[in-house]
């Protein structure tokens, strides 16, 4: 029996700090996108014209009942803010399944089996790799209509090399380890091999490829969006808003600072979090 | 006439919790071929490592002197201590294999010791480089400047090594187990052109290394170290034939001597291993494993003088 | 390395062949091109003009290898919207996208060796975490709104560059910072580690044995090994930059080949659209051979011995 054990020694000062940090961003994230419909105090897709780009709370003249303030069209900033946050984890996660099931699925493949079927899932990559994913992305969308379903399925479609790339290199080490040698000994099947002996000791690099392709995918979404082929209006996604803030960029500089912030601040939290898992998870490994 | 390196006193420390040297002393003449043996671990090659100021990243070194030509290098900056190396003092590694810069050609590595330390042209440089390789006896040295180490053998890039460090003409010349991960046979030749080169130059040599058929061979005088102390230091034909610290005479019964052991007679061993060392551990490190020990091997150990150049440090009396 | 070389190539145009064929079903996804070129208001007899005028009619596999024929002869048909040649339009445009990506490039060079090396030197200092911050902060950064804000503060409260367009090299400066972020962060980390690993090396040791300046051991000896990879992946950066450049020629305005395929996207103008997607492949796919020729320029130990 095997298991991938965890380094779980004690890390130091600034690392783990900065680990804590990016969970807690992400704990806030995830619990806004849960808990949206209750979080909002205004509904985000009603308009008032007449509250059109209320200003926020750090500035003059802002109104207390909007704490962001309002956007082009009246709608509470904050609400929006709030909804897009669910919009972003949304996608970041459904994108990150979709991928990783395809990624890995090839790239376990290519490093068990080896030979010709390597070849090809090498090929794949370097077919993939060699793809603009903005252009093909933007395409598809501008083709078929935009709707979340699409893009989702499109850039999974697009966003699995990272995924097949590692599956690949890690399972191809973990094949050449001692324990799995024994397990071929002992007869085992090559399922149960690879669903028993592979699969838990490459999951560790597999979770933290994971959280780097959710903060990819929430950047490309967003920047979908900011081109007005990822989510549809009215939807609050935080890219669309900044799309829709542009035009007001030079006299309201905030409308599109806010929901800016926001998605750094977010990616920026799953990164410092998966930066923390990889040193958690180290690559030691032990053989029993 | 001071000696050309005087050590006395080394304290090699790496963090707060391992000594990796303490308390060494050893001198090396001109002229003279100085063998610092002993157990890998037991701190020779941080010795020399120390003496040459390059101690990896957290070694920390203090010494009550350190002199060379009678110049105290303990109170030379880096860059003074650089304008000695490769030039009066050098040094050659374990690792031919990884000792050269695989993106350089042999020419380009030997003639920037020549034009940095003496200023020398590159033509200059480049003559002086052929001259050598010629000299440690490389064939078609022309070829070879202009090659990479990865096209040379591991015998051949030890000899560009000794070239190398000979460019400047040193007094001086620190050598790191030059021979250990070399073939036998090259092992040889590598080793009689060490000696040959450090007669025929006058060179004073530190050779470092853990197999005492060396030692017999090339060394003027011995310093056998046991867990970062010289624990005996001798002039060779003494060490060999009047050994006094049981740790000299356990390692000296480690190897076989053709003619004088009989085939069936088993080759001495010590039993157990080298201790960790910390700060603060006092008394013989060699006392877990030595035959003669007693409770009194646990405090300060005296050194003793068996003759004059021939001391060792046991409670056992000369 | 001749063999290896050859190999590359036959991988290459296998590469080539296949995006050709994606990109050639990417422009079929949305069913009857025919309508959709022909728009909302158009009648039964106009799509049918312009099915048989655009060889629509024909059957599928007849089109792709028509294109694929004229294709290898450089002809990337007739753009339904700027009534021009495709590979026209692309090459009026590519000089604008090159310049970007290039400027681009020279940007995150002059950023990460300087930052890596640095980081590298002053390991598991305050510096070296600065560093790696640095790092963290450009992955997460949206470069489309970073160039937003550049526009708001550079642009507009300083002045000290102009807004949009593609007037002077100036112009360039701001679009090329935001395009230089996406290849900081790896660049940089990529650059420490080659160091690190580089400054640890028995060679190093050799150098400082030898009594070599700080520089000639820094920039000389470990410099020239850890660059080795950072070349490699500059290139294919240049590459995913070209590929990203869409978003930043739309912010910036710069009539780029990413600005070309955002217009034709918009216009149902598929000749465009799968054009620029086969060029952009191409391109990245020559850009990787690029870093393989440059790996063995720069290390001995690939051209043989």
């Amino acid at each position: 029996m095997s298991v991938a054990v965890v380094n779980a020694g004690p890390r130091r000062g600034w690392k783990s700090v900065s680990t804590w940090i990016g969970a807690i961003i992400v704990g806030i994230a995830v619990l806004c996108a849960i808990l949206a419909p209750a979080l909002v105090p205004h509904d985000p897709f009603a308009q008032d014209l007449d509250k059109r780009l209320l200003v926020p709370f750090w500035m003059e003249g802002t109104d207390p009942a909007y704490i962001l303030g309002t956007d082009q069209l009246g709608r509470d900033y904050l609400s929006r803010l709030i909804y897009g946050c669910r919009i972003s984890i949304l996608i970041g996660v459904t994108v990150t399944v979709v991928s990783g099931l395809i990624g890995i699925t090839i790239g376990v493949l290519g490093g068990f089996l080896g030979g010709r079927v390597d070849d090809a899932v090498l090929f794949a990559i370097t077919t993939r790799l060699s793809i603009p994913v903005v252009l093909v992305a933007l395409a598809v969308v501008g083709l078929l209509g935009s709707s979340m379903t699409l893009l989702v399925l499109t850039l999974g479609l697009l966003l699995w090399d990272r995924f097949a790339v590692v599956a690949r290199s890690t399972t191809m080490q973990v094949r050449n380890l001692d324990f799995v040698a024994a397990a071929w000994c002992a007869g085992c099947s090559r399922f149960r091999i690879l669903s028993r002996e592979v699969l838990p000791n490459i999951a560790s690099h597999l979770v933290v490829v994971a959280t780097l392709e959710i903060a990819l995918a929430i950047l490309l979404e967003a920047a979908l969006s900011f081109l007005g082929l990822g989510v549809p209006p009215p939807l609050p996604s935080w890219g669309l808003m900044i799309a829709e803030g542009k035009d007001y960029m030079f006299f309201s500089p905030w409308v599109i600072v806010i929901p800016g912030v926001a998605l750094f601040v977010l990616v920026l939290g799953i990164n410092l979090l998966g930066d923390g898992l990889r040193d958690l998870f180290g690559t030691h490994r032990t053989d029993t | 006439m001071s000696a050309l390196l005087d050590v006395e006193g080394l304290e090699v420390g790496f963090g707060s919790r391992t000594s990796a040297v303490r308390g060494t002393s050893l001198t090396v003449e001109r002229g003279e071929t100085h063998c610092l043996v002993g157990e890998s671990g037991c701190g020779k090659s941080v010795t020399a490592l120390a003496v040459m100021n390059l101690l990896a990243r957290g070694g920390h070194r203090t010494a009550r002197r350190m002199t060379f030509q009678g110049k105290d290098l303990l109170k030379l900056n880096d860059g003074g201590m650089a304008k000695l190396r490769g030039n009066a003092m050098a040094m050659i590694f374990q690792e031919p294999m990884t000792s050269l810069n695989p993106a350089y050609t042999v020419g380009s590595q030997m003639t920037e010791v020549l034009r940095r330390h003496k200023g020398a042209s590159q033509r200059a440089a480049t003559d002086r480089a052929a001259d050598l390789l010629a000299r440690v006896g490389i064939t078609a040295p022309g070829l070879r400047l202009g090659q990479f180490p990865h096209q040379l053998s591991g015998g051949l890039r030890q000899r560009v090594m000794i070239a190398m460090a000979l460019m400047c003409d040193p007094q001086l010349l620190i050598a790191d187990e030059p021979t250990t991960a070399l073939d036998v046979t090259v092992q040889a030749q590598i080793l009689r052109l060490l000696a040959e080169l450090q007669r025929d130059l006058g060179l004073g040599m530190l050779l470092i290394t853990h197999d005492l058929g060396i030692v017999a061979r090339v060394a003027t005088r011995v310093s056998v170290m046991y867990a970062g102390e010289v624990v005996e230091s001798a002039a060779t034909a003494q060490l060999f034939a009047d050994p006094r610290h049981p740790y000299t005479k356990g390692l000296l019964r480690c190897v076989p001597v053709p003619g004088k052991q009989r085939q069936d007679e088993p080759l001495g061993s010590i039993p157990g291993t080298v201790p960790r060392i910390g700060p603060g551990f006092a008394g013989c490190a060699f006392r877990e494993r030595c035959d003669f020990a007693d409770e009194t091997c646990a405090h300060i150990i005296p050194r003793h003088a068996a003759s004059p150049g021939h001391d060792y440090l046991c409670r056992l009396p000369a | 390395m001749f063999n290896f070389l050859i190999r590359r190539l036959v991988v290459a145009v296998l590469v080539a062949a296949t995006v050709m064929t994606l990109a050639f079903i990417l422009t079929r996804l949305s069913g009857d091109l025919a309508t959709s070129i022909a728009g909302p208001n158009a009648t039964q007899a106009d799509i049918e003009a312009i099915r048989q005028a655009y060889g629509l009619d024909r059957p599928v596999l007849a089109q792709f290898f028509d294109w694929v024929g004229r294709a290898l002869t450089g002809d990337l048909g007739e753009s339904y919207f700027f009534k021009a040649r495709v590979s026209t339009l692309i090459a009026e445009r590519m000089p604008i996208t090159l310049t970007l990506g290039l400027t681009g490039l020279v940007i995150a060079l002059v950023v990460s060796l300087p930052l890596g090396i640095l980081a590298a030197v002053r390991e598991n200092t305050g510096l070296d975490r600065v560093v790696q911050m640095v790092a963290l902060f450009g992955q997460a950064m949206p470069s489309f709104w970073l160039g937003l804000i550049l526009m708001i503060t550079l642009g507009l409260n300083l002045g000290w560059l102009p807004i949009s367009g593609t007037g002077s090299w100036q112009h360039f400066v701001m679009p090329g910072i935001v395009l230089a972020f996406s290849a900081i962060p790896a660049l940089t980390r990529l650059t420490r580690a080659g160091m690190i690993q580089a400054m640890g090396s028995d060679y190093i040791r050799t150098a400082r044995a030898k009594g070599l300046s700080r520089a000639s051991i820094l920039l000389k000896h470990a410099l020239r090994n850890a660059a080795i990879p950072v070349v490699a992946i500059a290139a294919v950066q240049l590459g995913f930059m070209l590929g990203g450049s869409i978003v930043i020629e739309q912010v910036f305005a710069l009539h780029g080949v990413g600005f070309l395929a955002w217009e034709s996207i918009g216009k149902n103008d598929f000749p465009v659209v799968q054009a620029v997607v086969l060029v952009l492949a191409v391109i990245y796919v020559a850009l990787t051979m690029v870093a393989d020729l440059m790996n063995a320029v720069l290390d001995p130990r690939l051209r043989g011995p």
